[in-house]
C-alpha cells in the first residue's frame, strides 16, 4: 500500500510558496491585472478584496476538485463558471450585509472577481487534476500571491496619495505638511498602480534570478 | 479520457443549477433584513449630509445607532406632496421609492419632502433626486432655505460612474458649488441649475462648472435636478408666498 503523503510535505508547502514569489501570480504571470490597478487606492478595500478572493479561489478549487471525476469535459468550463460566480455572488451579499462601506468602494470589482484569469486559470490548470487538500492549498497560495501584491501596491499608493496607512493620518501626525509635503494625486489615479506593479516586478526579478529569462 | 453521454451531462447541470440556485436563494433570503438595514442607514445618512449633519461621520465607531439618533434628531417633519402642491395623506416620505414614482404620469406622482429644524427654528426642506448618469443611476438630496430657491446643501452619488471623471459629482468640491446658488430667478421662473461645459460665470447664480471629462454625468445630473425639482414647482411657490 502506498503510504499517506503528510498534509504539509514539502510539495504541499511549495504549492502555498511558490505562487508567493516564484510564480506570483501577478508579477509573474502577470494575471489578474485589472482589479489590482483598480482597487488599490486605499489599504482597506484592498485588504478586503484579498480576503474574498482567498476565500472564492480556496473554495472553488475544492469543490472543483471534489467533482473532478464527475465533471463531464465537454461542459467543465461551463461548471467552474457556474462554481466560482456562486461563490463571488455568496461573498458580495456577505459584504453588503456585513461590510456594506467596503462593499460600495470596491462596487462591480467583487462581481469581476468571476473574470479573474487568476481563478479559472488555477481550476482548469490544477484542482481538475489534483486532490481536494493540494487544491485547497494551490488555492490559497495563488490567492494569497495575489491579495501580497494588492497589498503592496495599496500601501504605497494610500501612503503617498493621500499620506494615510488604514485611514490614519501617517504625514500629518509626523508634521510632514507643514515642511511644504504635498500628496502626490497622480499615485490614486490607476496608471500609478501599473508603475508600481512595474517596480515591485523590478525589485523580484533583481532579488530572484531564476525570474530572468536566458537570451 | 473517460466519457460522458449526453443524459449524464444534462442531468448534471439541471442538479447543479438547482442546488445553486436554490443555496444563493437561501443565502439572499437571510442577508436581506441586514442589508435592507443598511441601505436605510445610508439614506438617512444622506439626508443629513445634504443638511451639512454628521460630516464628522468617518470618526464614529457605531454609525448606526448614530446616524438614526441624529435622524431622529434633526429631520424633525416629513411629508408628501403632489404635483399641486397638495399634501398628500397617507404616504410614509421615507419609504416613497422616487424612481417608481418618477415613471408615474407628473399628476400621480409622490414627491417627498424632509424638513430639516435648524436651532433657531428655521425650517430646511430636503428634495431627493434621482436620474440616470452614464453608466448606472444617479441620485441625490437637494435642501433649500426658506425662501425656497437658495439652496442650502447639495449631495450626490452615484452607482458606477466613471473614477475621476463622472464619479466626482460625489466630491466636495463639486458639490459646494451648489451651496447658495438659486433655482428660480427673480421673476419666479423656475430655472433649476445649468452645468456649464467649460466654466460658469461665478456671479451666475442659476449654473455651476461642469466636471472636465464627465460631460454625460454632468448633463445626466443637470437633467436630473431639472426633471426632479420641476415637480415641486408649485409646493415651493405656495410655500415661498
Amino acid at each position: 500500500m502506498k503510504e499517506r503523503e503528510p498534509l504539509f510535505s514539502t510539495k504541499n508547502l511549495n504549492l502555498l510558496r511558490e505562487p508567493l514569489n516564484d510564480s506570483n501570480p501577478i508579477t509573474v504571470q502577470v494575471l489578474g491585472i485589472c482589479s489590482a490597478l483598480a482597487v488599490t487606492v486605499k489599504l482597506k478595500p484592498s485588504v478586503v478584496m484579498a480576503i474574498s478572493v482567498v476565500a472564492v479561489l480556496a473554495v472553488s478549487n475544492v469543490v472543483i476538485s471534489l467533482l473532478r471525476k464527475s465533471i463531464p469535459p465537454r461542459i467543465r468550463i461551463i461548471v467552474q463558471l457556474t462554481v466560482i460566480a456562486t461563490m463571488v455572488i455568496l461573498v458580495d451579499e456577505i459584504l453588503q450585509a456585513f461590510a456594506y462601506d467596503v462593499s460600495k468602494q470596491l462596487s462591480v470589482f467583487v462581481g469581476l472577481i468571476i473574470t479573474n484569469c487568476i481563478i479559472m486559470g488555477r481550476l482548469e490548470a490544477f484542482a481538475l487534476a489534483n486532490k481536494p487538500w493540494p487544491a485547497f492549498l494551490d488555492g490559497v497560495g495563488n490567492a494569497a500571491g495575489y491579495g501580497v501584491i494588492l497589498i503592496i501596491v495599496a500601501f504605497f499608493r494610500e501612503l503617498l496619495g493621500s499620506g494615510t496607512v488604514w485611514g490614519y493620518p501617517v504625514f500629518e501626525k509626523l508634521g510632514l505638511y507643514t515642511t511644504g509635503y504635498v500628496n502626490n494625486g497622480l499615485m490614486i489615479l490607476p496608471p500609478m498602480a501599473l508603475i508600481v506593479v512595474g517596480i515591485i516586478i523590478w525589485v523580484q526579478r533583481a532579488k530572484n534570478r531564476k525570474l530572468i529569462e536566458e537570451k | 479520457m473517460k466519457t460522458f453521454s449526453n443524459t449524464y451531462i444534462f442531468v448534471f447541470s439541471t442538479v447543479m443549477v438547482m442546488l445553486v440556485a436554490t443555496l444563493l436563494s437561501f443565502v439572499a433570503e437571510k442577508l436581506k433584513p441586514f442589508q435592507e438595514k443598511n441601505v436605510e442607514v445610508e439614506k438617512k445618512l444622506d439626508i443629513l449630509r445634504s443638511v451639512d449633519i454628521a460630516r464628522d461621520i468617518e470618526d464614529i465607531k457605531d454609525k448606526d445607532t448614530y446616524v438614526e439618533e441624529a435622524y431622529e434628531e434633526n429631520i424633525t417633519k416629513s411629508f408628501v406632496v403632489d404635483a399641486t402642491g397638495e399634501l398628500k395623506e397617507g404616504v410614509e416620505a421615507f419609504t416613497v421609492n422616487l424612481k417608481a414614482e418618477l415613471a408615474k404620469s407628473a399628476e400621480e406622482r409622490s414627491l417627498p419632502v424632509f424638513v430639516y429644524t435648524e436651532e433657531d427654528g428655521t425650517e430646511i426642506y430636503i428634495m431627493p433626486l434621482e436620474g440616470k448618469g452614464l453608466w448606472g443611476p444617479i441620485w441625490g438630496y437637494i435642501s433649500l432655505e426658506e425662501d425656497m430657491s437658495t439652496i442650502y446643501g447639495a449631495i450626490f452619488a452615484h452607482a458606477k460612474e466613471t473614477p475621476g471623471l463622472g464619479a466626482e459629482i460625489n466630491t466636495d468640491w463639486y458639490q459646494s458649488q451648489y451651496l447658495g446658488k438659486k433655482i428660480f430667478d427673480d421673476t419666479g421662473n423656475f430655472t433649476s441649475i445649468r452645468v456649464v461645459k467649460g466654466g460658469a460665470d461665478p456671479s451666475d447664480p442659476h449654473a455651476v462648472d461642469a466636471i472636465s471629462g464627465g460631460t454625460i454625468t454632468s448633463v445626466a445630473l443637470q437633467e436630473m435636478m431639472e426633471e426632479c425639482l420641476g415637480n415641486y414647482v408649485t409646493f415651493f411657490k405656495n410655500k415661498s408666498n
